[in-house]
């Protein structure tokens, strides 16, 4: 393409055709988006006034007890609950998915009745079950079935409430991670086991290395949503007094009467976290997309959506 | 020597839909046989026998004189399990129709994929001999693609390139150029006849007629799962014996 400076009287020279001129129109108005968008800028403007005005939000009893060493210690208790009851449900969630797609007609059946029985129960109510089976189980032993014992366990020390709690979140978990699992499995195209078999690989083989990486994809949002409300559901075991960050905000207002800076106190760090999440969440994803959108290097930004004001 | 491929009285069912009603056929080490035949026939039901993608209901299937899927003792026939079948399947390459690449792994990924996981060979080793395979199929710049981002026909090549990486002693074809714009069939088919001229044993369901005359040591045409002819592919297409071949043959041609 040459570059000179009367391009307009390439016509007349060479006789080929003049470059297209490039699109100058008038882009669509949308005074809809600017009116909608000028009321919720007020309204977040009077929200923000009312925070910072209203004495009664008590931001400086929220300061001093927003780095408190027993809010932290809370905070962390919230954290290692979600991650353990979260690992017990995704990795137990991925065998009761394959259990459940089994031809075994037996095996998917036992898949079928867990998922069946955890979900259709209250999980505060297995998670109270849980925290309590020493005292349905005060022995737990492992021998031949209805025969000889060879070991026995105090179930007070093998499970104690902090235990119970995990169980009982991780075991409800399960059963929601499985469907999820199971959803993301049929996802992926018949066409790529029948490749793998036809390779010559197994099926634990062909379900690890060729179906669970594709089924990811579908998997991690819903899983993402998930481990979030996994987060904020921990503060069920306030019941149970395991010492979590809702337990440990409510303890605290119980005696000094700062209900709300310390609800306040507890939101913030369940954003913190939340957040911290869908940072990670995105990342996940974006591995998990190899191969299926054009390779473009982009940033982690909040809230996806493309498009703007105009 | 015995035959690669030999079927007797094969029959499949698919519930109460009789596929396949009795296929008599032999395949020897290096011919190149094309299976044409029009819609439902059976061509792909009886590919997917050969490996035991599909079992069959009576009959006896062998590949290079070992029954496919069973172990005989006496006169009794033991189902063979999963692993023995993802053993003998290992002998055996397959390409499909569409293509099905593993989309989360690039081309050379794909090649490397079996000789690694299931041979447990080095992967240094089966990296060269996939670069060497996909340079052979014409795609030496394509190895750190994605299938989507290559054309369907470097990704059926792809597809070739990673049957072969199992140095196969038979391979199977399922209509591999029916899915692929016309301009594309060409690169595809000319890495098939230099696959067949290098004495591959290959079994290959095709519409392309001139693949089948030129490249193909015989021809068979099955029609309503049995086989109606079987010959050289210059004997079968220009003077076939049965009214079906040639009605059949009239439409295609
Ligand atoms: N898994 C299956 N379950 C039930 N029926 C099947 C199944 N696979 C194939 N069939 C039926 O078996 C018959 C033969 O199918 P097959 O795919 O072998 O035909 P084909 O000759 O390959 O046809 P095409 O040229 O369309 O590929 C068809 O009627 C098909 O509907
Ligand atoms: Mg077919």
């Amino acid at each position: 393409m040459t570059n000179q400076a009367d391009t307009s009287t390439v016509d007349d020279r060479g006789g080929a055709p003049a470059p297209p001129e490039k699109i100058s129109a008038v882009p669509v108005r949308h005074p809809g988006r600017w009116v909608a968008a000028a009321v919720l800028l007020v309204l977040a403007a009077m929200l923000v006034h009312s925070l910072l005005t209203n004495p009664n939000w008590k931001w400086a009893v929220v300061g001093q007890y927003l780095f408190a060493p027993r809010v932290l210690h809370g905070m962390l208790l919230t954290i290692e609950l979600t991650a353990l009851a979260m690992a017990i449900g995704i990795v137990g969630g991925v065998i009761v998915a394959v259990m459940r797609l089994s031809p075994n007609p037996i095996v998917s059946g036992i898949a079928w009745l867990y998922a069946w029985f955890f979900r259709g129960t209250p999980v505060l109510v297995q998670v109270i079950f849980w925290s309590f089976i020493a005292a349905l189980y005060p022995y737990l032993s492992l021998g031949i079935p209805f025969g000889t014992e060879f070991v026995y366990f105090d179930s007070n020390k093998l499970v104690p409430i902090f235990v119970g709690v995990v169980l009982g979140f991780g075991l409800n978990e399960v059963a929601y991670m499985s469907e999820i699992v199971r959803a993301g499995i049929l996802s992926v195209d018949r066409g790529q086991t029948e490749a793998a078999e036809a390779l010559g690989m197994t099926r634990t083989k062909i379900m690890r290395r060729i179906i669970l990486p594709q089924a990811m994809r579908v998997i991690i949002p819903p899983t993402g949503n998930e481990t979030i409300s996994m987060l904020k559901t921990t503060s069920l075991a306030a019941v149970v007094a395991v010492g979590e960050l809702f337990t440990t905000v409510q303890l605290i207002y119980g005696s000094n009467y700062q209900q709300i800076p310390l609800l306040v106190v507890a939101s913030l760090w369940y954003l913190v976290l939340t957040s911290v999440l869908s940072v990670f969440q995105y990342y996940i994803e974006r591995h998990y997309a190899r191969g299926t959108v054009p390779l473009r290097a982009r940033g982690f930004r909040f809230g996806r959506a493309q498009g703007g004001l105009s | 020597m015995n035959p690669m491929v030999k079927a007797e009285g094969v029959h499949k069912n698919f519930g109460r839909l009789e596929v396949l009603k009795g296929i008599d056929l032999e395949v020897q080490p290096g011919e190149v046989m094309c299976v044409i035949g029009p819609s439902g026939s059976g061509k792909s039901t009886f590919l997917r026998c050969i490996n035991h993608l599909e079992k069959i209901d009576a009959g006896r299937l062998w590949v290079d004189g070992e029954l496919v899927g069973y172990r005989q003792k006496g006169d009794k026939l033991y189902e063979l399990r999963d692993h023995e079948v993802a053993r003998k399947r290992r002998e055996i390459g397959m390409v499909f129709q569409r293509f099905n690449l593993f989309p989360h792994m690039t081309a050379v990924e794909n090649v490397m994929e079996a000789p690694v996981q299931v041979k447990r060979e080095s992967r240094a080793e089966v990296r060269e001999r996939a670069l060497a395979l996909l340079d052979q199929v014409g795609l030496a710049d394509k190895a750190n693609a994605y299938p989507n981002q290559l054309s369907g026909g470097q990704q059926q090549r792809v597809a070739i390139a990673r049957a072969l990486a199992m140095r196969p002693k038979l391979m199977l074809f399922d209509e591999p150029t029916s899915a692929l714009d016309p301009e594309l069939v060409g690169d595809v088919l000319a890495v098939m006849r230099k696959l067949a001229e290098d004495g591959m044993t290959m079994v290959v369901v095709t519409h392309e007629m001139g693949f089948a005359r030129e490249v193909g040591d015989s021809l068979v045409f099955m029609d309503g799962g049995v086989v109606v002819e079987k010959g050289h592919p210059r004997d079968v297409i220009t003077s076939p014996r049965h009214e079906r071949t040639q009605s059949f043959l009239a439409k295609v041609l």
